[in-house]
């Protein structure tokens, strides 16, 4: 297996130029921000923040300062309402699980919307094994909250709500200060998280304004280094951990906390937020040239997901019918651009984006689907480069199709 | 849905780059096709067959799929130009296919189950309209055939059952 990736990698070893846009997946990590990690894994503050020396003192100041910036961000009262975690998975996991657990004797509903993220989605699904329910809300074409389901499903079984800010694939900004608002007036008592990993340094985003109990941001979606994110906790909301271990810091999440990834995530979001107007501007201005330019230079697309303000300005999702995700994916990577299709494979089929099926798409929309998100890194230079190879790959894979599925 | 790593091979990735026998055939004698757009794989082989001896002499394909659904397709054309069609049906197995292209990831096994299935469809189909089946082809649908089958029903009944929900929901 190692062998054939070798292989793989020796077939780019003719690029000439890089464009990563599968910033959904992963980032890359600019220097600047690697820099700012640097000191804190050998020259200062690395000894564990709870223990009585220098190194752990300088940890404790560090993370601390952390907490701060986070919390500013976000818009939280205190800075005990932070935890971070190893992950966007593990703060679902933990907004998740431990908001059930914590109201168990209430009643066992679950509402989320039908295009939740897979680490939603699957930790709701795993919920089930605990007695708990489930309730997906509908989404319209362009993947609003259907507000009058919402409203509907609420009942006096229901204790918690998921719904994402931002969808992660076709980048729908939700209404969450409205569907808090729903949710709220039936029960004041139903905790409401939201996953703002879309949404933080991407539009103007306050925990206090959507009103929500629960929110989690993540390092990697604002290029930070992976392996760290956060969880708002409303101050007054009292949960349980889920993982045990050592405590330090912080108490929903046990054991040493990892002083360069936080510093790392701080920075990230430092460089987001302090330029917040300019770098959104940039983000929005490159993906209107791609996607226009995608759409000038190509026929048979559709386009995933709003338009205009109501989507996030960083996400474009776009169908190539006649073309099959992945073979895109390879064809585009062998030319140095980066994306993702939007279908994956299983034993038997190719299984499409829950989120692109729930708008309404159909399997073979779905299956030539590709996400391409971008970074506020991205040059002019950059998108021109994928301008010009898109439509190139494009027609090769539609070459290969020919007339087969066409009717 | 899950993502798997998907390492292919180099044999594959030469195939997928510049697939062989690439393209609609005109004059073909039997045009057969498998999968649907829905399952995400879908393959049309163009066989042009010696009336007098049975044999292919051309092999054409075209496919919408993954590169390991190109690949295999590719390589499929490759490994039954020159065969009789009672060879070709005996001896060209998915898993000589497998064999053949030097590995898949097992997730993309059902890629060379699909391009048997549409080979074999097109030997069946070659025979239903010149005169019925040989004695060696058996009445039942093969493995791979039945594979091909399920997978389009499998592709439809998902689709169907999508669209009666949305047609349910206001």
């Amino acid at each position: 297996m190692v062998e054939n990736v070798k292989e793989l990698l020796k077939l780019h070893e003719r690029i000439t130029r890089q464009v990563y846009l599968d910033n959904e997946n992963s980032s890359i990590v600019p220097p600047v921000i690697v820099e700012a990690m640097l000191p804190y894994f050998n020259k200062i503050a690395y000894g564990n923040p709870t223990l009585t020396h220098k190194p752990g003192w300088e940890a404790f100041e560090v993370i601390m300062t952390s907490f701060q910036q986070i919390s500013k961000y976000m818009d939280a009262k205190v800075l005990e309402e932070i935890t971070f975690t190893p992950g966007e998975s593990e703060s679902n996991n933990l907004a998740i699980m431990s908001s059930c657990f914590a109201q168990k004797e209430k009643g066992k509903k679950i509402i989320i919307s039908e295009i939740e993220p897979i680490n939603v989605l699957h930790t709701v699904e795993m919920m089930k094994k605990f007695g708990f329910t489930v309730t997906k809300i509908p989404v319209d074409s362009d993947g609003f909250l259907n507000m009058e389901k919402l409203k509907e499903a609420i009942d006096k079984e229901t204790i918690f709500v998921s719904i994402a800010a931002v969808n992660n694939e076709i980048g729908t900004i939700q209404n969450i200060k409205e569907a808090v608002q729903i949710v709220k007036d039936k029960n004041s008592q139903i905790l409401f998280h939201t996953d703002a990993t879309d949404a933080y340094g991407r539009i103007p985003f306050s925990v206090q304004d959507f009103n929500v109990d629960l929110a989690t941001v993540s390092s990697y979606k604002i290029q930070g280094p992976r392996g760290v994110s956060a969880l708002y906790v409303r101050e007054g909301v009292n949960l349980d951990r889920i993982i045990e271990g050592q405590i330090g810091t912080q108490k929903l999440w046990p054991g040493i906390e990892n002083t360069p990834l936080i510093v790392g995530f701080t920075k990230a979001s430092e460089l987001a937020f302090e330029n917040f107007e300019a770098n959104t501007t940039k983000m929005r201005c490159l993906r209107d040239k791609l996607v226009d330019g995608v759409f000038s230079e190509l026929s048979d697309l559709r386009f995933n997901g709003p338009k205009g303000e109501k989507r996030s300005p960083d996400n474009a999702n776009i169908s190539f019918l006649r073309a099959e995700g992945e073979a895109l994916t390879i064809e585009l990577s062998l030319k140095g651009v980066y994306l993702s299709s939007g279908s994956a494979c299983s034993r038997r089929l190719l299984q499409p984006s829950h989120v692109l099926v729930a708008i309404g798409r159909r399997f073979e929309e779905a299956h030539g689907s590709v996400l391409m998100k971008i970074s506020r890194y991205l040059t002019e230079e950059d998108i021109a480069y994928v301008l010009e190879v898109i439509p190139e790959a494009v027609n090769r894979i539609r070459r290969i199709v020919g007339s087969t599925g066409v009717e | 849905m899950s993502r798997i790593p998907l390492p292919y091979n180099p044999k594959v990735m030469e195939l997928f780059r510049n697939p062989k026998n690439l393209g609609k055939l005109d004059d073909a004698t039997i045009v057969a096709v498998a999968g649907n757009p829905a399952c995400g794989d879908m393959i049309t082989f163009y066989l042009k067959i010696n009336e007098q001896t049975y044999v292919i002499e051309k092999a054409q394909f075209e496919s919408y799929g993954c590169a390991a659904n190109i690949a295999t397709s590719s390589i499929v054309t490759e490994m039954i130009k020159g065969l009789t069609l009672k060879a070709t049906w005996t001896d060209i197995t998915w898993q000589k296919v497998t064999e053949e292209i030097g590995g898949l990831p097992s997730v993309k096994f059902h890629c060379g189950v699909l391009a048997v299935g549409a080979l074999k469809r097109a030997i069946r189909k070659y025979f239903n309209a010149h005169g019925g089946e040989p004695a060696w082809m058996p009445k039942e649908n093969t493995f791979e055939e039945k594979q091909a089958l399920e997978e389009e029903e499998l592709a439809n009944t998902l689709s169907k059952r999508l669209k009666s929900e949305e047609e349910k929901s206001p």
